[in-house]
């Protein structure tokens, strides 16, 4: 029973200093973040590993949801006459809801584990080390260019997201559910608004991308240089950047909801 | 300031005192580096020779006792003042640590394109110069993972070079080398020292190379260093540790076992489990 209390007590312990550590390292990157400004080379490329290599899966995933969307809500709302309105609960699910949760949650299994591995790695073979003793410093050179194409490419990635997902509802509607093509996106126009609904999952999906990349590079910088090490820091990255996701959402809904 | 800047002394660590991972590994250090000569570190496995080096690039801080490398204090400095003297050092590391994602040519040419400035005409030419010093001009295209362990080494030599560092320090330089690139590499360390006015620490076990090219061996066992001098004062001194260490004796103070309880004790306690 003792054991168990002084167990708890470490694992509490351990995660304040993890939360310390990982708000410093943010701190440190963000002022070194203007820096880039001279080196863009560094941060477009990152942005294609980042950004352009996760397009496929979030497009795919994107029309998939759309088109599921759209048949699950016209069984709902045939019941009522409002199977007209499927264009509308598309958009709005999509822009307010399932578009930035389900890109950040994608975006962390696809690009923050991987940027988590490579980081974790290029400290695990001394890389990082022999980096800093050539008086480069890592953080700013390897860390802080990934960290802001992160912030760059996911919410363009939910904006893709959330485009396709309206295409591929538009899709099903049209050719398996019968509704009148001009119905889908009128409705939509008149029940979508922009100050509300847009600029909602904008917000979300900024958000999210910050901190699911600021975990990725966090885990990575801060994990034990070892094989296991790395390994267990890729699954952290996985694990806390859904939790993060998902609690946030409900925060950020709960507060923008009135 | 410290009385470093009189009498030629470069690296000045006095009283160092280090533990990691709960063990002493330094307890009263003092060794004193001197501008333009070839500095040995030598001790078995495990003394912490790595770690010193980690120490004087200001990567560790000590416990106690002071590390001071042109007149500085090294772990007193600021995080920008320390990249700046690390622009006088280059380190070859015991693993090599290349970039893995980048070919040797760029690997070479990391240094310069961060810190130089300078075309990339001139750049190309530089790392060409380089690797051909080592050797190996025809691997520039070739990734670290397709290079042998010995030859990664050099790739790694030519990238802690070429910024001219003022002060080199060559972790196990020549493990994993054939007699020829051994050799060569003696030499090159030598020759670089004494052409471009280097100050060089190489941290080694392979005694009869180090003999040949150091003007100074310090010998680090238990913490301490043990005795230092000239390679012939060493190779006179009666010390039992420094006896053990050159002659390469299986018996003496030098402990082979890194320390733990009594063999018999560990598995009869296994048993009792
Ligand atoms: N990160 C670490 N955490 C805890 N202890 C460490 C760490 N790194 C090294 N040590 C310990 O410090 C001691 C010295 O290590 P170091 O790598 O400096 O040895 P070395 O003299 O370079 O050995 P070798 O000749 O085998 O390279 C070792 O006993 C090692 O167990
Ligand atoms: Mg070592």
């Amino acid at each position: 029973m003792l054991a168990r209390i002084q167990d708890l007590g470490a694992a509490t312990l351990t995660a304040i200093g993890r939360i310390g550590r990982s708000s410093l390292f943010l701190g440190r990157l963000l002022a070194g973040l203007p820096l880039l400004v001279k080196r863009p080379g560094l941060v477009i490329q990152q942005l294609y590993v980042i950004g352009v290599l996760s397009l496929v899966i979030i497009s795919v995933s994107g029309v998939f949801v759309g088109m599921v969307l759209a048949l699950q809500g016209y069984y709902t709302l045939v019941d009522f006459g409002a199977e007209q309105s499927v264009g509308t609960l598309v958009a709005l699910s999509l822009t307010r809801e399932l578009g930035p949760v389900v890109t950040a949650l994608l975006f962390g299994g696809r690009a923050g584990s991987a940027l988590t591995a490579e980081i974790g790695l290029m400290k695990a073979t001394d890389q990082l080390s022999s980096m800093e003793m050539m008086a480069v410093d890592p953080e700013r050179r390897v860390v802080a260019p990934r960290l802001l194409a992160g912030f760059i490419a996911m919410p363009l990635l939910a904006a893709i997201f959330i485009l396709l997902g309206v295409g591929g509802g538009y899709v099903v509607a049209t050719s398996m559910l019968g509704i009148d093509g001009g119905a889908y996106w009128s409705q939509m126009q008149a029940n979508v608004s922009f100050s509300d609904d847009i600029a909602n999952g904008v917000i979300k999906s900024l958000t999210f991308g910050f901190v699911a990349t600021w975990i990725a590079v966090f885990e990575g910088y801060d994990c034990k240089p070892t094989s296991e090490g790395v390994s267990r820091a890729t699954t952290r990255t996985v694990v806390h950047t859904s939790l993060a996701v998902l609690g946030l959402d409900f925060l950020l809904t709960a507060l923008m909801f009135d | 300031m410290p009385s470093s800047q009189d009498n030629g002394v470069l690296v000045d660590v006095r009283d160092l005192r280090v533990a990691r991972g709960g063990r002493p590994i330094f307890d009263g250090v003092d060794i004193q580096i001197r501008r333009g000569e070839v500095t040995a570190v030598m001790g078995p496995s495990g003394t912490g020779k790595t770690t010193l080096l980690r120490l004087i690039g200001g990567q560790l801080k000590p416990d106690s006792g002071q590390v001071v490398v042109e007149g500085q204090s090294v772990p007193a400095l600021s995080r920008s003042r320390l990249f700046r003297l690390r622009r006088r050092m280059g380190m070859l590391f015991q693993s090599g640590a290349l970039f893995t994602d980048l070919t040797c040519f760029e690997n070479v040419a990391f240094p310069l394109r961060e810190h130089s400035g300078l075309p990339e005409r001139l750049i190309r030419h530089l790392v060409r110069l380089k690797l051909e010093a080592v050797g190996l001009r025809g691997a520039a295209g070739l990734y670290p993972a397709e290079l042998s362990g010995g030859m990664a080494r050099r790739v790694a030599l030519a990238r802690a070079i070429a910024m001219d560092p003022k002060l080199m320090f060559y972790d196990e330089p020549f493990s994993g080398q054939d007699p020829i690139s051994m050799g060569t590499l003696v030499q090159l360390i030598r020759q670089l020292n004494d052409a471009l006015g280097l100050t060089s620490v190489v941290v080694s076990h392979d005694v009869k190379e180090v003999a040949t090219i150091a003007d100074r061996i310090y010998m680090l066992a238990d913490g301490r260093v043990v005795e230092s001098g000239t390679p012939a004062e060493l190779q006179r001194s009666q010390s039992a540790w420094v006896r053990q260490f050159m002659d390469a004796l299986p018996d003496g103070p030098v402990p082979f076992h890194y320390p733990a309880v009594s063999l018999a004790d560990d598995l009869l306690g296994e048993d009792s489990a």
